[in-house]
């Protein structure tokens, strides 16, 4: 990209030691230095490089279905990924749960006074590369910068719009007595990943966040069974809080065989030591889906032949319960509530 | 206040420390509490200390009682 | 996971189930009190009163530092924390408990208070000596199993000299814990506790050892048996429980022969006395005021004792009149019998200590009981 008259000139950007200053969020030429040098350097496509304000684009015919998620993680860099994959991961996987086929996102930036630049460049290059593997493209943006000490560094929020394929209709509200619950990997993976960089809890693992683009994988599924039910990616509150909220929604029971859910050992270990249910620890990777029990056995092909679900596993059904529980056949046979957390999992010293 | 777990000593470091394992996730722990343990024994970690060391005969005998108990059952 | 997962078997889990079923007398309840909150989440997790007959009950005792803190202790907690320049420590099962006026260290937390979560006391150690110009001031919670780490840190701060360390000590005693259930005094009142035996804890026993139960089998002629905290221990455990009820013996078992001696560790008990002396008396919540139950820093340690350090001028507090507690606390009721429990007593919004932690015998109830009766419930219908 040839650059503009008015930047030729002044001194180019230091990205390898430079910090983030007031300036870069003032509007003037600093911020158009930063954009261009940064964010288009990166973004580049066909609607971003036309530089107005607003993208402009059409859409496939279809239901067009809108997402957005603001992205506030600490640290900032973890094993496996940083804030800008995320970001892009989350708003994909926001639409792809919606059985949306992803196109276009957006990305704000609020940026601390003094974030280095080179932590910048890692983490919009990170963004433009899982922007790439996911098929979609970044085609609007903000930037904002922030007094020292009124942020963390950097927060994201990406907004994203898709479109739904004609047949496909996904809901939470849609579970049905006999149906079945599938997910495609391994839980507890990125709350643990995350953990482990966090300074108070120090373990080391090689745990790395599963935080990837799911729109693939669903698009694959969706090939396989079009009347699947509900997807939906357990983030936040983790299996648990996903399953319960699908319950409510829907207004059924639900039952988990705990020996089927996949979770790694090294994550086993790692909430045993820090106290910790991995059915509450976020993911970043995987999602849930439910299906009619006679499809269940298609879907389950489907996704283990695909790369992001090989170890996608039936863990349990839904019942009738009109009071919405979920319950757990737990690895001895007893049984047990997975109850709805009402704040954050703190992990356990008793 | 008992959330206590079983885990090998991988590693012996400086100051009574010592790294611990539990599939693959290492800690590092505190020894001041206990004697003679070194990398192989197995501990029983509470809030980043080990508190006593895991008699492996005794592990074994436990779990033969448990069989045992059910087949005279 | 070793030493782990053999202890989780499920074949084994039945082939005890089947024992228990066997040996236990269709003739009588046997009520079994598990003291230590560990061996009330592992019950609850795994599932294992669903594997054990309905005549035998499992009474949550106040084994959970965190139920039985009173609401003095926990204002205090928040008080330290809105001081100037104090950075509190604390274990994060203290951070929802709440306080007077429902207040608690994780609002107190939210109003800008200093208040960092600790895994290890001598992550305390470390912000105390990267902030040498603020007080850290560690909260010190939890039975014997927790004691011997804060005495390490004492030990190291004398040495160094780690002058803006402080602890604040509210370490409890298991064997006046389980006196002052079986003895039932509440305010000089003494209370019916209808017991037929105990599961000992785990890793206050690994410290502690076995003599210290020897006076409840002889005193009161009650079975304990010290369990791990396996779900293979825990109905072990039970297990032996019924044999001693049914042959009439009161005897101190160990079936966490594993990790606990009779002796105990010698070198954590040592250290313990070095650095700590017993309070004379102690007010928990729900048993009232307990004498020779709970610990201070000894003299020569006054230095960082965060009592000594800070004077506080704390309101009396109040603890809820409807609050059932105490009562559920000792064995004598249940969670249900509680006025307010599940209305406004929930875990979202906890009033006492039962439903605070997720040991407590509220907690553990709404959370897996709930289910429990309302399965109970359909099978009568």
């Amino acid at each position: 990209m040839s650059r503009k008259p008015a930047l030729q000139g002044s001194r180019p950007l230091d990205l390898k030691k430079g910090h983030v200053d007031l300036s870069h969020g003032a509007g003037g030429r600093a911020m158009a230095q930063l954009i261009e040098t940064l964010f288009f350097e990166h973004f580049s496509n066909d609607i971003l490089n036309r530089e107005h304000d607003a993208a402009l684009f059409s859409l496939p015919a279809g239901r067009v279905v809108m997402s957005t998620d603001t992205f506030v993680v600490t640290p900032l860099f973890f094993p496996g990924g940083n804030i800008g994959s995320l970001s892009v991961h989350g708003t994909v996987n926001d639409l792809a749960m919606a059985g949306g086929v992803p196109k276009y996102l957006t990305a704000g930036f609020i940026l601390e006074e003094g974030f280095p630049l080179a932590d910048l460049v890692m983490i919009v290059s990170a963004m433009a590369e899982a922007a790439r593997e996911a098929g979609v493209a970044i085609v609007s943006g903000d930037t904002k910068v922030v007094e020292r000490g009124k942020g963390d560094g950097v927060f994201i929020n990406t907004a994203g719009v898709g479109v739904v394929p004609d047949g496909v209709t996904i809901d939470g509200s849609k579970a049905c007595p006999g149906d079945v619950i599938l997910v495609n990997g391994t839980l507890g993976d990125h709350g643990v990943a995350v953990m482990s960089k966090r300074e108070n809890l120090s373990f080391t693992t090689e745990i790395l966040s599963d935080s990837q683009s799911l729109n693939g994988l669903v698009a694959d599924m969706l090939d396989a069974v079009p009347g699947i039910h509900v997807l939906r990616d357990p983030t936040r509150g983790g299996l648990a809080a996903t399953l319960n909220e699908i319950a409510q929604q829907s207004g059924v029971g639900i039952e988990l065989d705990e020996a089927a859910i996949p979770i790694s050992p090294a994550v086993k270990s790692a909430c045993e030591l820090l106290g910790l249910d991995p059915l509450y620890v976020a993911n970043e990777g995987k999602l849930i889906a439910i299906c009619p029990a006679d499809q269940a056995k298609n879907l389950l092909a489907a996704m283990q032949a695909h790369p992001k679900g090989q170890q996608a596993a039936i863990i349990g059904q839904v019942l009738e319960d009109s009071r919405c529980f979920v319950r757990m056949k737990t690895g001895l046979g007893g049984t047990r509530m997975v109850d709805w957390m009402a704040g954050e999992q703190l992990p356990r010293i008793c | 206040m008992c959330l206590a777990i079983p885990a090998k000593i991988v590693a012996l470091r400086d100051d009574g420390l010592a790294d611990i394992e539990l599939d693959g996730v290492i800690k590092e722990v505190s020894l001041e509490l206990v004697d003679g343990v070194g990398p192989g024994d197995y501990v029983i970690v509470h809030v980043g200390y080990a508190l006593a060391k895991l008699d492996p005969a005794e592990a074994a005998r436990t779990l033969k009682l448990f069989a045992e108990t059910g087949q005279a059952a | 996971m070793k030493y782990i997962d053999e202890f989780r078997d499920p074949v084994l889990a039945k082939t005890l189930a089947s024992a228990i079923e066997a040996e236990a007398s269709p003739d009588r309840i046997y009520r079994f009190m598990e003291f230590c909150g560990g061996h009330t989440h592992a019950i609850a997790r795994y599932g294992v009163e669903d594997l054990l007959p309905e005549r035998i009950k499992m009474i949550h005792g106040p084994g959970c530092p965190v139920c039985v803190l009173p609401v003095s202790r926990v204002d205090t907690a928040v008080a330290l924390a809105t001081q100037n320049d104090v950075i509190l420590c604390t274990y994060a099962d203290l951070m929802r408990v709440p306080g007077s006026k429902y207040d608690s260290l994780l609002k107190a937390r939210a109003r800008g208070a200093d208040i960092r979560m600790v895994y290890s006391v001598t992550d305390a150690l470390n912000i105390a000596r990267s902030n040498p110009d603020r007080q850290v001031v560690f909260f010190a919670i939890g039975f014997e199993t927790t004691t011997p780490p804060t005495a390490v840190a004492l030990k190291i701060a004398a040495a160094e000299g780690l002058a803006n360390f402080s602890v604040h000590c509210n370490h409890v005693l298991t064997p006046a814990a389980m006196r002052a259930i079986l003895g039932g005094h509440e305010n000089g009142k003494a209370a019916e506790v209808v017991l037929d035996g105990f599961v000992g804890p785990a890793h206050v026993s690994a410290v502690i050892g076995t003599a210290p139960y020897h006076e409840f089998t002889r005193d009161y002629a009650k079975p304990v048996v010290i369990a791990g905290f396996e779900p293979l221990d825990v109905m072990q455990s039970v297990l032996q429980l019924v044999r001693q009820v049914n042959e009439g013996r009161a005897e101190v078992e160990n079936e966490y022969t594993r990790a606990v001696t009779p002796k105990g560790n010698q070198k954590a008990i040592a250290l313990m006395d070095k650095v700590f002396e017993i309070r004379d008396s102690f007010q928990w919540r729900g048993l009232g005021a307990v004498p020779d139950s709970a610990l201070q820093i000894r003299p020569h340690l006054a230095a960082f004792d965060a009592e000594k350090r800070f004077a506080l001028e704390l309101p009396v507090p109040r603890e809820n009149k409807a609050c059932a507690c105490g009562e559920i606390l000792r064995g004598e009721k249940s969670p249900t019998d509680c006025k307010i429990f599940g209305d406004p007593c929930t875990p979202e919004n906890p009033l006492g200590a039962c439903m605070v932690s997720s040991e407590g015998a509220c907690a553990a109830h709404w959370t897996y009981g709930r289910f429990r009766e309302a399965q109970k419930a359909e099978a009568l219908a």
